[in-house]
């Protein structure tokens, strides 16, 4: 699957989308392949403050337990609680219907960091 | 309720125990007639248990069924990569059954109970020695029970010194899987540390994260890539020189016993999984144990009861007024009375009888026969290590300690054959599946730890068959993506038991 153009992309295998003030977070196609079905999603509480590329919480597929890194800093305003009981959204739709969580953005800046779809693509097939 | 057996259909789930038998079927110890409130107190009976009621045959037939559709080490080759799932000699459960010990009360004063105690004794002194530690203590009863041990001995060590601003852990990527949780359990915060091009912890990169905050750095060695952390000593160096401690995780002990000591690397903490390498049976979830030891600046701090043992009084006499045997010139005590210590991690002795067995295995090998069991566990890694370059990757070509990795990587571009199953065509071969997909670091992994118990023969022969399912994969892959299909239970819905775990059993009518 080609990465979505309009969306900006971390290292780390997760993706941003910036609207306005806030920015949609989730993990790439990349991710959810390489994790395999993903049966358990732990997401940061709304109303916490997460720093930019920190741990905020966990995925966990029938290959293993991974830390799920936030691509971009800011107030937790909204999570995904569909993924409660159905965390395989995120494997069928990982741009769509299995988005994880909803900031508030502190610093626009931190887009910079970021990488553009074409680059991430290099390292997704890296 | 269902009449149905295995019998009638061999790979169909037999009934659950709840399903079988009828009312009033099972053996009564009980005495006819008489009520239970006579034997209890009343605020403790309950009725509205659905119990089974089951003959004693019924009981015994439906879990021999049940052991017949599973796998263990008395049937075949297990090679499960972490677990050293190594033969367990029969003689340790001898020892451990001795009515001397299996009918000890766990209140018995400590003079009736001389020989348990001295059993406790000498094994923590055997492991002591056997990996160069001031102490341990047998208290934890599994391994991630004895890291949480651990740290909580460095946590307070620390607020002894004055030093509780020390709060991280550095977790290398190759560590064993527990340590992350350990630590945060502990409330430390975990830096995680990559490994180079060499799946080794680089001395630079530790020196670049080490600091005043820095409580412990928790590294297995040989650590998850069955690799040797050969600039030990500097990385050892790098963490006490900034005042830190080092942890070592005992799971892979059986690549090193008898021939380096972690004591000797530089480690001032360490645990070992008595139920890998001092052959206890692995329970399924069930009792392990996790001795933990120390440095000798950190023996006030180890779990309570530790087993002290004093020189009996020159004139002693034995109970029957003869003189001391030499076994009995010591007297054995437990102490309970340690101030600095972490308290007690569990009740009582911990798992007593884990003990006799880890010291039988101990005393049946002796000091030459426990180096030479982790010789020939790390012969045998490299001899299947080399055989099966030929046909899978092995990301890290060199010289293996007890375990290596595998890689299906290329095999999974080529044809669609994952890791995954290959380790399910084995199971068609009465073989155990490797560990997959850990350590995290290799896609699509296959973790392979043959042990010290297996015949070159078995070796061949595992090989062989792993060459076989491999040239299919190439062939035919939607054969191996079938498989197993030889087994009494076919590929399990993994994913669904995960996300729709359904472990509970209700009778029907309510």
């Amino acid at each position: 699957m080609a990465q979505p153009a309009d969306l900006l992309y971390s290292k780390e295998h997760e993706w941003v989308k910036i609207e306005g003030e806030t920015a949609l977070v989730g993990i790439t196609d990349y991710a959810q392949n390489s994790l395999g079905d993903i049966v358990y999603v732990e997401l940061p509480r709304v109303g916490k403050q997460i720093d930019q590329f920190g741990n905020v919480g966990v995925v966990e597929s029938v290959k293993a337990v991974s830390d799920l890194f936030t691509p971009i800093g800011g107030e937790v305003v909204e999570i995904n609680g569909a993924l409660e009981n159905d965390p395989a959204a995120v494997n069928r739709d990982p741009y769509g219907a299995g988005w994880l969580f909803k900031v508030k953005l502190t610093n626009a800046g931190e887009t910079g960091n970021l990488l553009s779809a074409a680059d991430y693509e290099k390292i997704a097939t890296e | 309720m269902s009449t149905q057996t295995s019998n009638d259909r061999p790979n169909a789930a037999p009934p659950l125990i709840f399903e079988l038998g009828q009312e009033g079927r099972a053996n009564r110890y009980v005495e006819e007639g008489r009520p239970l409130d006579q034997f209890l107190p009343t605020s403790l009976l309950r009725d509205e248990l659905p119990l089974p009621d089951n003959s004693e045959l019924e009981v015994v037939r439906h879990f021999t069924k049940l052991s017949q559709r599973t796998f263990g080490i008395d049937l075949g080759f297990y090679p499960l990569g972490s677990c050293t799932m190594k033969y367990n000699p029969r003689v340790n459960d001898a020892m451990a059954s001795k009515r001397e010990f299996a009918q000890l009360h766990p209140y018995t004063p400590d003079e009736h109970a001389q020989g348990a105690l001295q059993v406790m004794y000498e094994l923590e002194r055997s492991l002591s020695s056997l990996f160069g530690m001031a102490a341990f203590s047998l208290n934890p009863s599994a391994g991630a029970h004895a890291e949480l041990a651990a740290l909580l001995i460095a946590k307070k060590y620390f607020k002894d010194r004055g030093e509780s601003h020390r709060d991280k852990v550095i977790v290398p990527d190759t560590a064993h899987g527990t340590n992350p949780a350990s630590a945060a359990m502990c409330g430390f915060k975990v830096i995680s540390l990559p490994s180079d091009e060499r799946g080794r912890v680089s001395v630079e990169e530790i020196k670049k994260v080490v600091g005043p905050d820095t409580a412990v750095c928790m590294m297995t060695n040989p650590n998850t890539l069955g690799l040797f952390e050969d600039h030990i000593h500097e990385i050892a160096a790098a963490v006490h020189e900034v005042g830190g401690l080092m942890y070592y995780d005992g799971a892979n002990a059986n690549a090193i016993m008898g021939n380096v000591r972690p004591g000797d690397m530089g480690f001032d903490l360490m645990h070992l999984n008595l139920h890998k390498t001092f052959t206890i049976p692995h329970g399924g979830g069930g009792a392990g144990h996790g001795p933990v030891g120390v440095a000798a600046h950190l023996v006030d701090y180890l779990p309570t009861p530790y087993v002290r043992a004093t020189p009996a009084k020159a004139d002693a006499t034995a109970s029957n007024g003869r003189p001391l045997a030499p076994s009995d010139a010591m007297t054995y005590e437990l102490d309970f009375d340690r101030p600095k210590s972490i308290g007690p991690m569990r009740s009582f002795w911990s798992n007593f009888a884990h003990a006799v067995r880890a010291l039988a295995y101990i005393y049946a090998n002796g000091a030459d026969g426990l180096k030479k069991v982790s010789q020939l566990a790390v012969l045998n890694a490299n001899y299947v290590r080399v055989k099966v370059a030929d046909f899978l990757e092995t990301p890290y070509p060199e010289i293996c300690r007890h375990e290596f990795v595998a890689s299906a990587q290329d095999l999974k571009k080529a044809t669609g054959v994952k890791a995954l199953d290959i380790a399910k065509a084995l199971l068609d071969h009465g073989m155990m599946a490797p560990t997959m997909y850990f350590p995290l670091i290799v896609p699509e992994c296959l973790m392979i730890e043959p042990t010290e118990t297996e015949s070159k023969e078995t070796l061949d022969h595992f090989v062989e068959v792993l060459r076989e399912i491999v040239e299919t994969a190439r062939k035919e892959p939607e054969t191996i993506m079938a498989a197993p299909v030889k087994t009494v239970v076919g590929r399990v819905d993994e994913t669904r038991a995960a996300r729709q775990p359904d472990l509970k059993w209700e009778p029907a009518s309510a």
